[in-house]
């Protein structure tokens, strides 16, 4: 098995406004909110009533269909509002954070003497089991099951990505910690995918399987890592954990704290000033944006997240469980006189339909969300493979989703990809698919009708 | 207010009305719509099928162009009274003769479109934009216009419309046009007189009684395929100095617009080269029978079988039909394994039914209609590869 992967298909979107290396610590929020939508398939039960006082590291709701998994609040607070949609189903949890902020005491966790279920039992109990998501599926990885493996990539190849070199710098400790605990918890390895060219933190640490990955975008995804070293048979599970939030289950094992503090890039080309921010998790977006040059009414596309798979959320909306960066674009919604056929030099495109920007390959482009045209049925071909590294077939996958094909959908490789392994075909397909909505769709049938 | 801002507020008042895809159909040919993204990714590609499809159309265009003189400068050659190929005269005929099937193809095709898009409330889709200009390239010169309109109402209602619309469809609709023409009118269609202008009128006047020369207008393959020499020069051939259907003749331009399509990465070069290395092939195996002495010259076939191979590129419609019709993406193979086996199959089949059916020479049509057919199936083989590669490490983890 080689340690080098080197990925050919892709594309690398570079955009206007990478954050800066220098961190700031934002203002600290007064208000903190969970979303149940971050966790997908979760069915909240919750465990505080409106008005009650928590820890930073409390349990404010566990999972229906699995009450050992607990989600915890990130800060210590009151809780000030439960917002209920449709059905009374939970939309988020609001909570306002106390000027002084005290954690919930886990007590140190000694890695070394426990064994597999007792990790497990820990990390359910204090909070950071959200943290491990599995695949086949792209949900919270069932506690009851032993994956083949566990991946992490230490590499961020997405458009405007925070630097994880940069933002885990100092934190080999934690990390270090987490990846002892995890790797008892698989009986294969612990696969690392990290960058060729950067300076790891990863690097020095023990207990691993260190991948260098180079190439374009989607090397640093771990649905490439998992698809170019071991792919998901039927019936094996593999877990994934982001980099990030190495730390927090690192922190945890040494202090016995829940600190959902993370460093979060802060970018697009709507920011004057893009540069990294200490932050929690929950936070406000506001406190963050608003700061840097952001107008406060203009016309601007606020992500948590990155720009292909982040969520959009509203200014006085909050910085989501698993998201290292905000990504501030502006709309497009205008129109442009014969936007159809007249040369275009200010747009990334895969063609060279009098599309320019192959003249300009290190050209940084400054995209706003308009589609560039309306929603189509599928019709071109071959231009999906030639930004999709894993050997699974794009088109032919997304339409075994479409039409809701149990079996093909199996063969053709479903267990294997998240939504986020089609960010880029549906970003470069030129009949404005959704592709990570369908992909997300046949994933939940399966889950449905098959489990 | 401005126009931009008028025609928005007309887009939200039919908005939701039957009126809703109609309108909006022409109002995204001036502009780009407002549209943004929610879900997913919020950036997106410069690229939507406007524009592929008009780089498709943008490649055609000059072969429409050389159409129009070589109409005329064919039309005036028959007559015995030859012009200037690029002269005014022979434009004006190729103008008054070509336009009109232009218009024809655009008119009907474009209104069972916006007919279906208003019924069942879709949006119209971009398909025919190219049908419709791939239409009056492939037809002869002298399809009357009635024919043309029942013609293109058959291929767009059953060829595609009800398959549900643009990318659904199983066969390439122009050449569903066009091979019911072929089927439905053969005795107009086929023969020697349909592809050069003047020539049935001329028939007609003869049978009335008149004292004039028939007109030949008879194509190369047409002669080919009766044992008879081609009697053109071989780079008239390549420039499209020939009688043919309208916009097929001239292989240095068809050439250039595929090279345009390759070049841009709209049409699949997959398809294309592996199309002319199956026609390569063909040539070769059959110039090897004529050589083995198995096919004598009395043979019915010795006349197409003994043309050189490479020539079989220049002549009939083999060079067009390549370029741009094999490559239609929806018809089409969509794995790239699957678009060799296709184009090379399109390629062999052509040259092979060119030479085993003297009625109607032209083979590119019934080669891609029926690798159509067959291009899901090839497909499905292409793709259970990777299937049976996944089976297979299953298979060894759980032995």
């Amino acid at each position: 098995m080689s340690n080098d992967i080197k990925i050919k298909k892709g594309l690398d979107i570079k955009l206007i406004g990478e954050a800066e290396k220098a961190t700031e610590n934002a203002i600290i929020s007064n208000f903190c909110t969970l979303r149940p939508e971050d966790f997908h398939g979760v069915i909240p039960k919750l465990l505080v009533k409106v008005g009650a006082k928590v820890k930073a590291g409390e349990p404010v709701f566990y999972d229906k269909s699995n009450e050992a998994i607990k989600f915890v609040s990130p800060v210590s607070g009151e809780i000030l509002e439960i917002l209920r949609g449709e059905k009374r189903k939970i939309l988020a949890v609001k909570l306002q954070a106390d000027k002084e902020q005290t954690y919930q005491d886990n007590g140190k966790f000694d890695v070394n003497s426990s064994n597999a279920d007792k990790i497990k039992a820990h990390l359910l109990a204090s909070g950071c089991w959200p943290f491990v998501k599995q695949r086949p599926y792209d949900v919270i990885a069932n506690p009851n099951k032993s994956p083949k493996a566990i991946f992490i990539s230490g590499y961020a190849s997405a458009p405007l990505a925070a630097d994880l070199d940069y933002t885990l710098k100092g934190k080999e400790a934690e990390l270090q910690a987490a990846i002892n605990a995890l790797g008892k918890l698989t009986d294969g390895q612990v696969h690392v995918s990290v960058s060729k060219n950067g300076n790891s933190p990863f690097s020095g640490l023990s207990g691993l399987t260190l991948h260098t990955v180079s190439g374009p975008h989607p090397s640093g995804n771990v649905g490439t890592l998992i698809n170019k070293i071991d792919p998901v048979n039927k019936g094996e599970v593999v877990w994934t954990v982001n980099a990030q939030d190495l730390v927090i289950i690192g922190d945890l094992l040494l202090t016995g704290k829940f600190n959902a503090e993370r460093i979060v890039a802060l970018a697009g080309s709507s920011i004057k000033k893009p540069r990294y921010f200490k932050t929690k998790i929950g936070s406000e977006i506001a406190t963050m944006v608003y700061d840097n040059g952001v107008e406060k009414d203009g016309n601007n596309r606020i992500i948590s997240g990155n720009v292909l798979t982040g969520k959009q959320v509203k200014p006085d909306g909050c910085l989501d469980y698993y998201s290292n960066v905000i990504t501030v674009i502006p709309e497009g919604d205008d129109y442009e006189l014969f936007g159809w056929n007249k040369p275009i030099f200010n747009k990334i495109s895969l063609s060279r339909a009098l599309t320019f920007s192959w003249l300009t390959p290190n050209k940084k482009f400054d995209l706003n969300t308009n589609t560039n045209g309306e929603h189509r049925a599928f019709v071109l071909t071959g231009n999906y493979e030639e930004v999709f590294p894993l050997d699974i077939f794009p088109l032919q996958i997304l339409k075994a989703c479409m039409y809701n094909d149990l079996d093909e959908m199996e063969a053709l490789g479903m267990y294997e990809v998240a939504p986020e392994d089609f960010a880029l075909t549906e970003f470069v397909c030129v009949s404005k698919q959704p592709h990570q909505e369908i992909i997300r769709k046949g994933l939940d049938v399966m889950i449905k009708e098959i489990g | 207010m401005g126009l931009k801002s008028t025609l928005h507020n007309l887009k939200e008042k039919y908005k939701g009305t039957k009126m809703a895809p109609a309108f909006n159909a022409i109002h995204t040919f001036l502009y780009l719509p407002n549209e943004t993204t929610h879900n997913g990714t919020h950036i997106k590609v410069a690229d939507d099928l406007k524009r592929t499809m008009n780089i498709v159309i943008m490649a055609m265009i000059p072969c429409l162009i050389f159409g129009m003189f070589n109409a005329g400068y064919q039309h005036f050659a028959a007559l015995g009274t030859p012009v200037e190929f690029l002269s005014w005269d022979a434009f004006y005929i190729g103008l008054i003769k070509v336009l009109p099937l232009v218009i024809v193809s655009y008119g009907v095709g474009l209104a069972i479109e916006f007919l279906f898009a208003v019924i069942k409330k879709h949006e119209v889709e971009e398909g025919y934009l190219v049908t419709g200009m791939l239409v009056p390239l492939i037809v002869p010169i002298d399809t009357p216009l009635w024919m043309l309109a029942v013609a293109v109402a058959f291929g767009v209602v059953i060829g595609k419309e009800v398959f549900g619309g643009t990318g659904m469809n199983i066969l390439n609709p122009a050449l569903t046009i066009r091979a019911f023409l072929f089927f439905a009118y053969p005795t107009w269609m086929s023969g020697d007189k349909v592809w050069v202008h003047g020539a049935v009128e001329r028939d007609q006047m003869i049978a009335a009684g008149e004292k004039l020369d028939a007109i030949s207008g008879e194509t190369i393959l047409g002669s080919l395929a009766q044992g008879k020499e081609a009697g053109y020069e071989l780079m008239d051939m390549f420039y499209g100095f020939i009688p043919g259907s309208v916009g097929e003749t001239s292989t240095l331009l068809i050439l250039l617009g595929g090279l345009f399509l390759i070049f841009t990465k709209i049409g699949s070069w997959r398809i294309m080269l592996s199309s002319v290395i199956g026609a390569l092939t063909m040539g070769l195996i059959f110039n090897g029978l004529v050589n083995a002495d198995i096919i004598s010259e009395g043979s019915k076939f010795y006349g197409l079988m003994s043309t050189t191979y490479w020539h079989h590129l220049l002549i009939g419609g083999f060079a067009f039909g390549t370029v741009f019709m094999a490559t239609d993406p929806v018809t089409a193979s969509q794995t790239n394994k699957g678009k060799w086996i296709y184009g090379f199959l399109i390629g062999f089949l052509s040259i092979m039914i060119r030479v085993f059916n003297p009625a109607y020479p032209e083979g590119v049509m019934l080669a891609i209609l029926l690798m159509n057919v067959f291009a899901p199936t090839i497909d499905h083989y292409v793709v259970q590869g990777n299937v049976k590669k996944r089976m297979k490490r299953f298979k060894v983890k759980n032995a």
